[in-house]
Order: C-alpha cells, then sequence, then structure tokens
C-alpha cells in the first residue's frame, strides 16, 4: 500500500508542474515529519514528487530519493537505527550503490539513516549542548560537484532552517580526513556550530556524488514567506540540482 | 488478555444489589457525602467499584465544571445570531468549530495542564500537547499548529529552573515529534505561580466542512473500538484506593498520577486518524483523555441516541494486574475510541495494519440508554450515561468580593514608595528601557522558542516572537489563520472582570496587528480553589467579564477549560484566564510582521491611539515591586476601530510593520521592533506628550490600551492618515526607521545602540538557565 502525502491541508500543484517531467520519490516513515515538506519543495523546483512508503518493495522507477526529516519510529533507540531495515531502505541501497548511482539526499533523519545504512560513514549523536535547536542557519557550500549541490558556487552561503536533537556529526580522524581530502564535505556551518559537529560539518557526500546527506533542512527555505526570516529561498538550489543532474544524464 | 490473570473478588452489580451496607472509599475518590448519596439514589442501589470509579472521575471538577457550569452558562447566552454565524460546532464538542469560507473550517481549543506538571514538568507539559492535539484529531481535523502559555514562579526560585527546564524540553519533545510548529506562547515569571506553574496548551486544526467528526455513538449494531497505545497504570491518580475493590492487598497500590507520554505512538495515531477520516470509516470518534474510558465510553453513549455495551477485558493492558476499575480511570495516553459501522470494520482493520496500530473491538452500540460495561460477562456497570457524563452535580458557590479589593485598589503606584523618584532625565529613561527590556517577563525569550521547531509544514508565515502566530491553510488562495493568547494576572487580579476583558482585548489586538479579522475565542481559566469566597469572586467576575467583552466585539467562544484549585495552602495564584483569539486571513502573503527591515529606511513610524497616566499593575510597577491600584481602561470600541485600521491597512499595503503596545508599554513596543530585524529608528516623543498631556516617562512605560505601533512606507502617509482621521482614530507620526543608526534614538532624551539593547535583552533566560 503506497502513502499519499496530502491528507488534509492539500498543498497545490506547482505551477507547471513537473516542468522537467522528473520524478523524485519522498520516503515516509512512521514518524516522518517533513515529507510533506519535502514533496513540496520538489513541485517547487519543477519535478513530480512520488510518495514512497517504508514498508514496500518498489521504488516506483523514481528518478531520485529524498528521505526527509522526522524521529522515523519515534528515534527511541538511536536515530535512524530501526529505519534503516525498512524494505524500502534495502532497495534505495541498493540502487544507489548500483551502476545506475541513484540519487539521494537525506536531510536530517534522512542523513541519520544514511548513515546507519553505511550509505555515508560517521554517525549523529546528540547537539553539545543536550537541546533540540531550531535557527536559521548559514552554510557555506563546499563542493557544488555533487547531485544535490550543482546549482551553487562552491564557497557561496546560504541561509536554511536547522532544527534538530541529534546533529553532532561525528566520525573519527582518519575518515573526517578521507572526507575533506576527497572533497566530500558538501556544506560547513559558517558563524556558529550549532551542535558540536566535527569541523563544523553540516552535510557530506558519498565518493560517487549522488548520495548526500544534510542536517539542516532546504526544504523549509523554498518559498518566500515562509523561510528562514519568512524571507529566504536559499534551498530550493539542492532539489533544482538534481533536477539539472538528471536533465545532465550523469544519473 | 485471559481471565485467568484477572483473580479478582469482581464487584458486580447483582453483588452491589445484594450487599447495600459494604463501605465504599467514595470519600478517597473526592465525592462528597451528598454526590455519593445522589448515586445510590440515581441507581436505585450502591455503586459497583467499577461505577463508583466512573463517577468519581467523571463528577470530579475538571471533568464536570460543577464549580464554574453556571457562570460558564455565559459564553453561551450572550451570544448574538451574527456572532454565530460562522460556528460550525459551538462549546460542548471536543473543540469548536469555526468556518473558514472556501469549504475549510478551523477547530482550535486551549487547556491546560497545570498539577502534572509542576509534579513532573517534562511528562506534564508533554502530555498537555498530547491531549489538547488528540481534541482536534477527534473532530475530524489535521492538527496544524501548536501554542504554549507557560507561567512560572519567581526567576531565580531555584525550583523554578526544573520546572522551566522540564516543561519546555517536554513541550518541544512531545510538539517536535508531531511536526507541528509551535508558532507562539507567553512566558510569564511570578512569584504567585511557584508552587503552580501554569502550563496551557493550544491546538489548531484544519479541515474540510464534510470531515467535521463529532463524539457520538449512534447506530445500533455498530461497534466501540478502542485504538492506539495499551491502557496502562499511568495517570490513575487518587484512585490507588481502588486496589481495595479486588480486597486483595498483594498488588502494588500507588500507581503514578501522571501520564506519561509516547509522541511517535501520537503522530502515528494522527496520520491513522486522518486516513480513517478521509475514507469515511468512522460514524463517531472520541479522543482518551482526563477520566479515560469512563469518559470517552459515558460521553459517546449519551451524544448518541442509543446506549453502549462494552467488555471490558478486551482492552489491550500494558499491565496485566490492573483492576476493572482502574482500567476505566486509566489517563494512558495516545489512546482513541471510535464508533464503526460493521461494513467499515475490514477497511478500518486495515488502516489499523497499515499504521501497526494495535486496537481492539471492545463491543456495540445499543438501544437500551443503557451503558452497560462488562467484565468476563458478569455487568459491572449498569447507567444511564448521561448522569456520568452531563448530569453531574452543578454548584452554586458562595461568593463575595473580597475585603481586601478595595485597599488594592486604591494603593495607586504613582502615591506608593515604588512610584518616587520614577526616571526623567534622558539617562535614567535610557536606564530604564535597558531594565525593563532584560527583565524576566520582558526579556527575549528565544532561549525557549528555539527549542521548538517552527517551520515544520512549511505553512508559518509568522511566529514568536510577532504579535501573532499565522498558519497558511490553503496554499492555493493563501487563506490562512492567526492565533495568539495573552493574560495578565497583574491586572486580574486588580480588578477581575476587566482584567479577563484586557486579556481578551489584547489577544484581539495581536491578531489584528497581524493583519487578521478575528473570528473566535477559546479561553482557560486558572484560578485558585472554587471553594474560597475570594477566588469564587475572581472567577465569576472574570467569566462575566470575558462574556460581556466577547458580545461587544464579536467574537464567541467556542470552547475552553477551567483549571481550579491552582493554590498553595490558602494563597490562590492571581487569577489567569488565558484567552486564545483566533483571526482569518485571506492572504497570508498579506499578514502584518511585528518589525521593519532594513528596506523599510526612511518609513514613517505612527503611534495610534491615545496615551494616558497608566502605570497601576504595569510592567514598570512590577520591576518596582508594586501591584495596585486599577488596571488601564479599557474601551472596547476603540479596540474594535484600531482592529478595523489595522487589518484594513494591511490588506491595503499600507503598512509594513505593526506591533501592540501591550506590557512594557511604548518603550517595549519600539525596543521589539527595532530587534526584530535589528534595524534602528529615530523618534520623538514631543508631540505624543503636547498631545496626550503626559510626561516622556508616561509616555514610554505606560500600559494604556488600544495602541498600536506601525511602519508606513512614505507613499502610503497621506492615505493612512486619511483613513485613521475617518475613523476618528488619535494617531500621531512619532519619526522614522533609520537604517544608518543601528540605534534607538529618542531624540532630545537617548541613543540607545541596539548591540546594548539585545544583549540585556538577550541575557537574561540563559543566566538563569
Amino acid at each position: 500500500m503506497s502513502s499519499e502525502f496530502p491528507l488534509i491541508g492539500d498543498f497545490s500543484p506547482a505551477p507547471g508542474a513537473a516542468l522537467s517531467g522528473a520524478r523524485i520519490g519522498v520516503v515516509t516513515f512512521p514518524g516522518t515529519l517533513d515529507d510533506r515538506d519535502a514533496a513540496r519543495a520538489v513541485r517547487l523546483a519543477g519535478a513530480e514528487p512520488v510518495a514512497l512508503w517504508h514498508a514496500d518493495e518498489s521504488l516506483q522507477d523514481v528518478d531520485a530519493v529524498i528521505l526527509p526529516g522526522g524521529f522515523s519510529y519515534g528515534d527511541y533507540l538511536r536515530a535512524g537505527a530501526i529505519a534503516r531495515f525498512a524494505p524500502m531502505m534495502s532497495k534505495i541501497i541498493d540502487a544507489a550503490n548500483s551502476d545506475a548511482k541513484l540519487p539521494v539526499l537525506g536531510i536530517c533523519n534522512g542523513f541519520q539513516i544514511l548513515t546507519e545504512s553505511h550509505l555515508l560513514p560517521g554517525s549523529m549523536i546528540k547537539n553539545d549542548h543536550l537541546k533540540f535547536i531550531c535557527r536559521d542557519q548559514v552554510l557555506r557550500v563546499e563542493n557544488n560537484a555533487t547531485a544535490w549541490t550543482s546549482q551553487y558556487a562552491t564557497g557561496q552561503e546560504i541561509s536554511i532552517v536547522l532544527k534538530n536533537q541529534d546533529g553532532q556529526y561525528i566520525a573519527d580522524e582518519k575518515t573526517l580526513d578521507a572526507l575533506e581530502a576527497e572533497g566530500r564535505v558538501a556544506f560547513r556551518y559558517v558563524g556558529w556550530n550549532p551542535n558540536g559537529s566535527r569541523r563544523d560539518i553540516a552535510g557530506i557526500s558519498n565518493e560517487a556524488g549522488n548520495v548526500v546527506g544534510l542536517m539542516p533542512h532546504p526544504e523549509h527555505a523554498v518559498e518566500a514567506g515562509y523561510g528562514p526570516d519568512h524571507t529566504g529561498t536559499d534551498g530550493l538550489g539542492i532539489f533544482t540540482s538534481v533536477l539539472t543532474t538528471l536533465v545532465g544524464g550523469t544519473k | 488478555m485471559t481471565a485467568e490473570a484477572h483473580k479478582f473478588n469482581i464487584d458486580t452489580v447483582e453483588h452491589a444489589a445484594t450487599t447495600p451496607d459494604t463501605e465504599l472509599p467514595w470519600a478517597e475518590l473526592g465525592l462528597k457525602q451528598n454526590e455519593f448519596e445522589e448515586i445510590v439514589k440515581l441507581l436505585g442501589r450502591r455503586p459497583t467499584a467499577a461505577e463508583l470509579a466512573m463517577y468519581s472521575v467523571m463528577w470530579s471538577e475538571h471533568c464536570s465544571y460543577k464549580s464554574s457550569k453556571n457562570h460558564l452558562r455565559q459564553f453561551g447566552e450572550k451570544v448574538t445570531e451574527e456572532m454565530k454565524k460562522d460556528m460550525l460546532v459551538g462549546i460542548g464538542e471536543n473543540a469548536g468549530v469555526t468556518n473558514l469560507g472556501d469549504g475549510w473550517a478551523v477547530t482550535f481549543k486551549i487547556e491546560s495542564h497545570n498539577s502534572p506538571s509542576f509534579v513532573e514538568p517534562y511528562q506534564g507539559a508533554a502530555t498537555g500537547i498530547g491531549g489538547i492535539v488528540r481534541d482536534i484529531i477527534s473532530m475530524g481535523a489535521r492538527p496544524v499548529a501548536v501554542m504554549d502559555p507557560l507561567r512560572f514562579g519567581a526567576i531565580d526560585h531555584p525550583d523554578t529552573a526544573r520546572v522551566m527546564h522540564g516543561a519546555v524540553a517536554g513541550i518541544g519533545g512531545y510538539g517536535n515529534s508531531l511536526g507541528l510548529p509551535n508558532i507562539g506562547g507567553e512566558m510569564v515569571f511570578d512569584s504567585v505561580y511557584q508552587g503552580n506553574p501554569l502550563v496551557n496548551a493550544l491546538a489548531v486544526g484544519v479541515m474540510r466542512h464534510e470531515d467535521i467528526r463529532l463524539a457520538n455513538a449512534s447506530g445500533k449494531g455498530n461497534k466501540v473500538v478502542l485504538f492506539g497505545a495499551r491502557t496502562g497504570g499511568d495517570g490513575i491518580g487518587g484512585a490507588s484506593v481502588l486496589a481495595s475493590e479486588s480486597f486483595d492487598d498483594s498488588k502494588p497500590s500507588k500507581r503514578p498520577a501522571v501520564q506519561v507520554g509516547d509522541p511517535f505512538a501520537e503522530k502515528v495515531l494522527i496520520e491513522c486518524c486522518l486516513e480513517l477520516f478521509k475514507g469515511s470509516l468512522v460514524e463517531g470518534i472520541q479522543d482518551l483523555g482526563a477520566a479515560g474510558i469512563s469518559c470517552a465510553t459515558s460521553e459517546l453513549a449519551s451524544n448518541g441516541d442509543g446506549g453502549m455495551q462494552v467488555e471490558l477485558t478486551s482492552v489491550l493492558l500494558r499491565d496485566p494486574t490492573l483492576t476493572p476499575g482502574e482500567i476505566l480511570m486509566s489517563e494512558s495516553q495516545e489512546r482513541m475510541m471510535a464508533v464503526v459501522s460493521p461494513e467499515n470494520v475490514a477497511a478500518f482493520e486495515a488502516v489499523m495494519e497499515k499504521w501497526a496500530v494495535e486496537y481492539s473491538w471492545l463491543g456495540e452500540v445499543t438501544d437500551t440508554g443503557r451503558l452497560i460495561i462488562t467484565w468476563n460477562g458478569e455487568t459491572i456497570v449498569d447507567v444511564d450515561p448521561r448522569t456520568v457524563a452531563h448530569e453531574g452535580p452543578v454548584y452554586d458557590r458562595p461568593y463575595a468580593r473580597p475585603e481586601w479589593q478595595d485597599a488594592l485598589q486604591a494603593d495607586t503606584f504613582r502615591a506608593s514608595e515604588a512610584g518616587a523618584g520614577l526616571p526623567a532625565t534622558g539617562g535614567e529613561l535610557k536606564a530604564a528601557v535597558l531594565e525593563l527590556m532584560a527583565s524576566p517577563n520582558m526579556c527575549d525569550k528565544s532561549w525557549i522558542t528555539n527549542q521548538y521547531d517552527r517551520y515544520v509544514g512549511g505553512n508559518t508565515a509568522l511566529s514568536a516572537p510577532d504579535d501573532a502566530g499565522v498558519i497558511r491553510v490553503d496554499e492555493e488562495t493563501g487563506l490562512g489563520v492567526a492565533l495568539s493568547t495573552d493574560a495578565n494576572g497583574r491586572y486580574s487580579f486588580l480588578d477581575p472582570y476587566t482584567g479577563a476583558q484586557l486579556a481578551l482585548a489584547e489577544a484581539y489586538r495581536n491578531v489584528a496587528t497581524a493583519g487578521a479579522v478575528p473570528m473566535a475565542v477559546s479561553d482557560c481559566l486558572n484560578f485558585g480553589s472554587p471553594e474560597d469566597p475570594d477566588v469564587m469572586w475572581q472567577l465569576a467576575e472574570s467569566i462575566r467579564g470575558l462574556s460581556d467583552a466577547c458580545m461587544e466585539l464579536g467574537v464567541p467562544v467556542t470552547g475552553g477549560n477551567v483549571s481550579l484549585y491552582n493554590q498553595t495552602g490558602s494563597t490562590p495564584i492571581h487569577p489567569s484566564p488565558v484567552v486564545a483569539v483566533l483571526g482569518k486571513l485571506d492572504d497570508v502573503a498579506r499578514r502584518t510582521p511585528s518589525g521593519w527591515r532594513n528596506d523599510a529606511d526612511g518609513q514613517a513610524i505612527y503611534l495610534l491611539g491615545t496615551t494616558r497616566d497608566e502605570l497601576d499593575g504595569s510592567e514598570f510597577a512590577n520591576i518596582r515591586g508594586h501591584l495596585g491600584g486599577l488596571p488601564p481602561k479599557l474601551d472596547l470600541a476603540a479596540e474594535k476601530t484600531l482592529g478595523a485600521i489595522l487589518i484594513n491597512a494591511s490588506r491595503d499595503g499600507m503598512i509594513d510593520a505593526a506591533h501592540d503596545l501591550s506590557e512594557g508599554g511604548l518603550a517595549a513596543a519600539l525596543s521589539e521592533m527595532a530587534l526584530r530585524y535589528g534595524v534602528g529608528a529615530r523618534v520623538a516623543l514631543d508631540d505624543l506628550c503636547e498631545r496626550d498631556g503626559v510626561d516622556a516617562f508616561t509616555a514610554l512605560f505606560s500600559e494604556s490600551q488600544g495602541r498600536a505601533l506601525v511602519a508606513v512606507p512614505r507613499s502610503e502617509e497621506v492615505r493612512f492618515n486619511d483613513m485613521a482621521t475617518a475613523r476618528q482614530y488619535p494617531v500621531v507620526r512619532l519619526g522614522v526607521v533609520d537604517t544608518e543608526t543601528s540605534a534607538l534614538e529618542v531624540q532630545g532624551l537617548f541613543h540607545l545602540d541596539l548591540g546594548e539593547l539585545r544583549e540585556a535583552h538577550e541575557a537574561t533566560l540563559p543566566k538563569y538557565f
């Protein structure tokens, strides 16, 4: 059985929906919270969001996948630890590692699921200040050569929403050095490190650049009036980037 | 659950009829002798242990409103036809429903979770959110936002940190996990709340008209199902004495009185219920809150057209040792009860399986007019459900104006010692503004609000610290709602009638300031013991004042909650009627933020309204430790006009920013507007002082009502002035937005650097918590 995002409080179809013809899956686990937001971002970027249900095993032929934020299964054990075993995740792991290199973006809880799935190295622990934090956060795009960052300039600073409880990115020094050396640090916190992440890392990619994990929330910064400071739309670039990637045939 | 697990000597109806003289623990359960006698009269025999459990919780103050009912009636009586026109569901259901137009409806309600939040702040506050959100789901709505007005003891009292950390983390931990943006609230520190912190929670939901659901059980043969979390021993409270019903001392007799929340279970329950509504799979639905299954069965049955038969051993339990009475009283969270027609049973079960939600079929709707509950087939409850749910005792509690009230009102700030040596020079006024903005009640609250997700859902158009929270409902049209909650316990202490009206006026003004048309009211009435005639008078006056003002402003009360016995020993809290106002915006893109941005250079700053010498009960007086005199005067007609000006100015693009004047007066409003986006301003008070006959100190710190500060683009000044003049509303130009100064400059008096102001404003909460 597949889920549908809008039940009540529907969002409208984007103007000229699905311009690119791309279909981007948004996975819903029990406890996922930002699936509707991610679907809206996909739509505003000009693609068609496709609802994927955690218990299903079909990727429905989508061109890319987003694992949205939330608290999958309540995250009472360790963030993302249970979601990683969902049937849908096996399909996503296979597709991400396949030759086709399915673009996968994990946001917040999605990032946590990606590290639990070993699609990305490292792990996430509780914020160093031990509190949930929600704020407008400046990031620097460190690498625009991934499937999800091509629409930014390397070195560009963007302001998007940060909100997390377990957002402190950690990895051993060797892994961190390798990430730096290989240009796999995709985003870094600027101005203030909001959770104690090693080396101010906010987002990383896999070697191939098709899998990106990002702690802050670009999907909350895609529409003027509802983003950071109720004005920002800096997050939209993430979603238009993957469309460019797909059109460019690098999939 | 097998029968074998329960080795109680079950007190059946049959047994009760033959043992009239059995001693029952009615007093320990909180029932008065007259109430117990009434139950015996209603039943024509002594109640069984299970029946006693049900009556005791349902006839409690919390569930029956027995002390306030006679007064609360005014909310239903002082309503015009005009006020009813957008009310789709009124008081009495889980939450009222208001028509938003375009086929949309909105439901909202505010409730208290005060005592549990004092005992166990994290779980108390968390389950407060959980409970109010379930009320919203029960109406058929998708919850879209929450708010939380908080009132704690003195900021420097050691116990305040315990309550603060726990309650804020609980609200965040639960609300954030539900995916509901937290869009505002209040934070007040006052030693009167030291032993009785107020943790109120508001939730708002939206739905299409056809999705409205009511809590009633109709249709003989329809099935009754309990779903969600299992029933455990949490939240049974005073019911532990019910262990006696088993005549067996071997089981633990003390149960925790505070419920424990599981936000994940609630999030799943929300999605699962919405799917049930979408498929029209339930005939009636009721959340389980206070009084648990006792409440759900008796309310569903008495609101329906027949009766209900339920087998209690079918309830899925977390703890197999629970007695029938405990099962009936348990307040375990994240549970719902629904009535499902036989043809929808399979579809209902499929939705449960999809979301992995546990459920059990308990029984069915009957046409007997009786609520019958059995235990392994033996009848343990046989009652008329109306006598449990709706026909509880009602008290006309004696009340009288306290004899100290006159002396309190005569003790004005100006005449007091605290009112001597008021700031007058520029330097003194600057220091006073800094002190005000750093004071516990006026300081920056982002230490709290940054622990709440305000963005989830992608529809938050305004949130704290703006005047109102604004949520978009329809993405196509921009239709949305604005919400604000307000109360001022000090005003209400000085004059409860006016105090409640002032709370309404401020919430109304906040909603209008954001550009929304006020439509409906929900109230959470927090008071001390109704058995104290002084407190009862405060309650009666507050309800009378609030209902009168609702009538005059044309906004109906659609629901709410009363929380009594908020007192330590014989010392009650200040009367604290928290009033929530909901407003409507045709297009949330038109909402007005509470500060000017750096593209507003040169915009004119206008003050709407008249400033009088009104410092009694003010924040300034509070900082000096004085509370006496009379609260600010209220002119509801003026509030209406001011609201209309703000709404039209927003709609017609005449103002870019607006902020209401309330606690802290003009000094606070100017500071907050400048700090909102870190953009300064140059103002002069001379014209204002001359017109209103006040000095600079009064101009800055008076809390006169009916005022708002607005930023008007140069091109709109003529139009704006014309509109205010046409409505005969006083308006004075104070100065301009200045993006160069990064300071608040009050000409001829002081130059206050925004960095310095921000530092003072933001340092307070982190210093204590």
